[in-house]
């Protein structure tokens, strides 16, 4: 045996060689690790973003208070019929609006203030109450307890989103003095100076940003600052609410002229809501309400219930469908050109593109069957094509997984053909073959595309009924409030995808918990 | 009379017309066995519910015949009809008015006819109750007679000596054919309505002119140049395949190859999960996450090469939507397409292979890329081209974040539209389906077919011939 010192394969050189070979090795490996790992980042970057632009949406703000609904105000003209009164939404916004205004006593009544003090709540919000008061007249000249959504600009300033407030804390220890005017006064305090450096430091271009301390309900803004030194214009409240209590404060960065909020509607909001008037509350309306041109008011209730006449129609014509064109291709077709042709058609029907599914519902239902536009029916029938593949394909491995045996069994004590698959094969590949389905039906639920081509994308306010009424379904509502511009609609979308994802998780859940009982090796 | 069974619920009718006369049939067929069983007398081919199965098929053939053409072919029949009866002055409106005001017709008569002011509208609502009220009406009593007339043929069949469960199950075959057939028609339906509509188009805007034009702007005024469309869709395929191609290629190789069977079973459902996501939620991503973010930084290298000083001007568009950020995300999409097909091929080359190259010395990522790699080849090109196919034909993503203008740029940052971008833009909304704007979806449509057929076509048979060399 020669020393290892002699061998060729010990050499320096060979020795070299192999270490950059075994480099290679780990290289390759790791670029193995970080494709993976960047392919299931990226899943949980896209779950978490989405998850915490949801987030935001779980509550919103309303207006929460006990209002007296005088019959003078909804009913002006005596006739308490129930259209006159949802009619009359003007009579019930302005009674809950000047309820509102009445709780700041020292406010000058012009036709501007009240104008920017209408912005706190869009008119239509009252419409709830309009219908319930219609529904139940009695209620008129009675105190109700109210509850009304403020609007997105207020919802998302309270929710510190759009625009972006900084908070910053003074404490007690203010020495406070009248100002010049009525509503101004001189604040003295050693942590301004801190709040003037930090204002330095915003520095932004456009326009100076606001500055508002706070006193529990009261309200003061900036108007000039020296050192320790500060003049205030007080927004809402009275002089006497800021003395001797702790003091809290407020930048908005974004100045007063480039964002759709006032100083003084957020004065308004702040006060509102340290009188507990205005609140944060489960958002249970995004389930429970249709879709709206506000944000605050929109739900997703009739898209969920379109999506689910439109499932209906798919899983009805689908699943049996597929099943029954599973049994004939697995079990009774006979192997010639034609029987070829289909399986080489289902195999490619399950790669076209969803969208030319679209195309075909728009010519062939909408055009040449004249069926409705924007109905379930026909959504749910170009679904039902659409995944139609995939449901075969799943049932068709469902059954070949039953071992022969079964059907020689079953031919071997008499049963046809026809027997030996509906009564034997079947029930055992039953629990595969819904699987398959449920996975078809959880594609056919995130279905956007040729949904949009039947005319599925219109806003529609009322439940749908049946699956001929005009509907949406919830990918399409997805779609298109992220069409919409404004800010708030960020959350309420992802809201949505929140919703539709847990629908589509769980139908996941019950395949895995299907296959775990049912799994079966033979 | 008429006008009320005009309003008749027929959705519900038809359903429970079916099922009655399913169930009676199947009595009726039954119990006339059970006649001839109770006297004893005879020895029977078939046992009694095959006989009520028989009877209960001739019921439902004819019924279930006429049901389907009212269902397909009612709607369009009555506004056939009541347009030929509409008085001359309605001549002036356009197919598609017209076609809106009997849509408003139907809808008005759906709640119950119309009491409102206007006079010919109210007309036209009655007379549509009418049409649709004795359309109803015969529907339904020819579907009574059908059942009748079938019941009663197959009733007379009924004996002992009828081969009752040999017919029931030819018709069962039948119908399982059918079922199977439909898969077909699918097809059939999509070319023939793609090709229908489609001529009709090149019958209007020349086929070379739509194919090699390089101007797209067919909402505004007439330009039908689909060139940029493609150019568009090529450019956002080619990112995400940039994406998906190795990063699918490596997450396959390393699930099948290194990982331990514990890591595998949790990360490849994982990473399946990319493509059970809806992508209109990939849609939004990409608006609202990775849009801005591209946005940025073109913006930042814009700045920076003008700081540097290399550029005096803006290089990169930095469009708020963008081809980068619709490919990017699509390929996060088109991932799992690319790794769980090559797994399966690379898992599919068999052991001996890699035991081979082994026993020469020769290291793993040597094995893998000399060896399995080349062995497994066809298998992932066809994943690759699957993969190309669905990115090709992806919708949502890019409708939401690639944007809207037709134009040729090389620029990654600037914002590009595609076939499938086209086809919803021209098809939502307010359509007319004669108007050579809604035709040209059509023809796009038509093109995304054949493209992404052949791909799958190419991709179907390079995995047969695979399959076959290792089996």
């Amino acid at each position: 045996m020669s020393s290892p010192v002699e061998s060729p394969l010990r050499s320096e050189k060979a020795l070299k060689h192999l270490r950059r070979r075994r480099a290679a090795d780990t290289r390759f490996r790791v670029y193995g690790l970080v494709a993976l790992g960047f392919a299931l980042f990226s899943l949980v970057f896209l779950i978490c973003a989405i998850a915490w632009k949801a987030s935001s949406a779980v509550t919103y703000h309303v207006v929460k208070t006990d209002i007296v609904l005088e019959a003078g105000r909804i009913v002006p003209d005596g006739n308490a019929s129930p259209e006159e009164i949802t009619r009359n939404i003007e009579g019930f916004y302005t009674l809950v609006r000047d309820d509102l205004f009445a709780k700041f006593a020292n406010l000058e009544d012009t036709p501007a203030v009240r104008k920017d003090f209408s912005a706190l709540i869009d008119r239509l919000a009252v419409l709830p109450l309009a219908r319930r008061v219609a529904k139940n007249p009695t209620l008129i000249d009675q105190t109700v307890s109210i509850q009304i959504p403020v609007s997105d600009d207020v919802d998302l300033f309270l929710k510190r989103s759009s625009p972006r407030s900084i908070p910053f804390r003074l404490g007690e220890g203010a020495q406070i003095s009248p100002g010049q005017g009525t509503d101004e006064m001189v604040l003295r305090h050693p942590a301004l100076e801190s709040v003037l450096s930090s204002l330095t430091a915003l520095g932004s271009q456009q326009g100076a940003p606001s500055v508002l301390v706070i006193a529990d309900s009261a309200v003061a803004r900036l108007t000039d600052l020296q050192d320790q030194t500060a003049g205030f214009e007080i927004l809402a409240g009275d002089l006497a609410d800021f003395q001797g209590k702790p003091l809290k404060g407020l930048i908005v960065a974004v100045p007063e002229s480039n964002r759709t909020i006032s100083d003084l509607q957020i004065a308004w909001a702040l006060a509102l809501k340290s009188e507990g008037i205005i609140r944060r509350v489960p958002h249970t309306s995004l389930l429970t309400s249709t879709d709206s041109t506000y944000p605050e008011l929109a739900g997703s209730l009739a898209a969920i219930v379109g999506s689910l006449l439109t499932m209906l129609v798919t899983g009805m014509v689908a699943i049996p469908m597929g099943i029954f064109a599973a049994i004939f291709l697995e079990e009774f077709a006979p192997k010639n050109r034609l029987t070829q042709l289909i399986e080489v058609n289902i195999n490619n029907l399950a790669a076209v593109p969803s969208i030319v599914f679209g195309l075909l519902g728009a010519t062939l239902l909408l055009g040449t069957f004249g069926l409705p536009r924007s109905a379930p029916m026909v959504g749910g029938l170009v679904l039902a094509l659409l995944i139609l593949p995939v449901v075969i394909i799943a049932a068709r491995a469902a059954l070949r997984a039953v071992p022969p045996s079964i059907r020689s069994g079953a031919l071997a004590v008499g049963a046809s053909r026809m027997q030996a698959v509906f009564h034997h094969v079947l029930p055992l590949a039953f629990p595969g073959m819904l699987t398959g389905a449920i996975l078809g039906m959880a594609r056919a639920l995130g279905e956007t595309a040729p949904l949009l081509l039947i005319g599925m994308v219109a806003f529609v306010a009322e439940v749908p009924s049946s699956t001929t009424d005009e509907a949406t379904a919830l990918p399409v509502l997805i779609y298109s409030w992220a069409s919409n511009a404004e800010r708030a609609w960020e959350p309420m979308t992802a809201a949505v995808i929140v919703i539709l994802l847990a629908l589509l998780v769980t139908m996941n859940v019950i395949v895995v918990m299907l296959r775990r009982k049912f799994e079966r090796r033979w | 009379m008429v006008q009320q069974l005009g309003q008749l619920p027929m959705g519900w009718l038809l359903t429970a017309l079916i099922v009655f006369v399913v169930t009676t049939g199947f009595s009726v067929g039954r119990i006339r066995a059970e006649r001839y069983l109770v006297s004893g007398r005879h020895k029977f081919h078939s046992r009694g519910n095959y006989h009520g199965y028989y009877v209960a098929m001739w019921g439902l053939l004819p019924t279930l015949f006429i049901a389907s053409a009212y269902i397909l072919f009612s709607r369009a029949a009555i506004f056939g009809w009541l347009d030929s009866e509409l008085p001359e002055g309605f001549r002036q409106f356009s197919k598609a008015e017209l076609q809106s005001y009997l849509e408003a017709v139907s809808a008005a008569a759906r709640t119950g006819g119309y009491s409102g002011a206007d006079r010919i509208f109210a007309t036209v609502t009655n007379r549509y109750l009418e049409l649709s009220g004795s359309l109803n009406g015969a529907t339904l009593g020819a579907m009574v007679l059908a059942a009748i007339g079938g019941i009663a043929y197959a009733r007379r069949q009924v004996a002992p000596a009828f081969r009752a469960r040999l017919k029931v199950e030819r018709g069962a075959e039948a119908f399982l054919f059918v079922c199977a057939a439909i898969a077909i028609a699918t097809t059939v339906g999509i070319v023939a309505s793609l090709l229908y509509e489609s001529v009709r188009f090149f019958a209007q805007v020349p086929i070379t002119d739509f194919l090699f034009g390089t101007r797209w702007n067919a909402q505004t005024s007439a330009e039908f140049g689909a060139l940029p469309l493609f150019f568009g869709t090529f450019m956002i395929a080619l990112i995400a395949m940039l994406v998906a191609a190795p990063i699918g290629l490596f997450a396959a190789i390393f699930l099948s190859e290194y990982a331990s069977p514990r890591v595998r079973r949790y990360t490849k459902p994982l990473l399946e999960m990319l493509a059970g996501i809806p992508t209109v939620v990939y849609g939004f991503f990409a608006l609202l996450v990775i849009a801005p973010g591209v946005r940025a930084a073109a913006l930042g290298i814009n700045s920076l090469l003008i700081n540097i000083g290399i550029t005096s001007e803006p290089l990169l568009a930095a469009q708020p939507t963008s081809a980068l950020a619709a490919g990017l995300v699509m390929g996060v999409m088109v991932i799992p397409f690319v790794s769980s097909l090559s797994d399966d091929v690379i898992n599919a080359v068999p052991q001996t292979l890699r035991d081979a190259a082994f026993a020469m010395g020769a290291t793993k990522s040597e094995t893998i890329k000399q060896i399995i790699l080349p062995a497994a080849l066809p298998g992932i090109v066809a994943s690759m081209l699957l993969a190309v196919s669905r990115a090709i034909g992806e919708t949502m993503i890019v409708v939401m974040a690639a944007g809207q203008r037709a134009r040729i740029s090389f620029d990654p940052s600037t914002d590009l539209t595609t076939i499938t971008v086209q086809i919803v833009a021209l098809l939502t909304g307010e359509t007319q389906f004669d108007s050579p704007k809604t035709l040209s979806a059509f023809a796009l449509g038509l093109v995304l077919f054949v493209v992404t057929l052949g791909f799958n076509l190419i991709a179907l048979r390079v995995v047969q011939r695979y399959r076959e060399k290792y089996e």
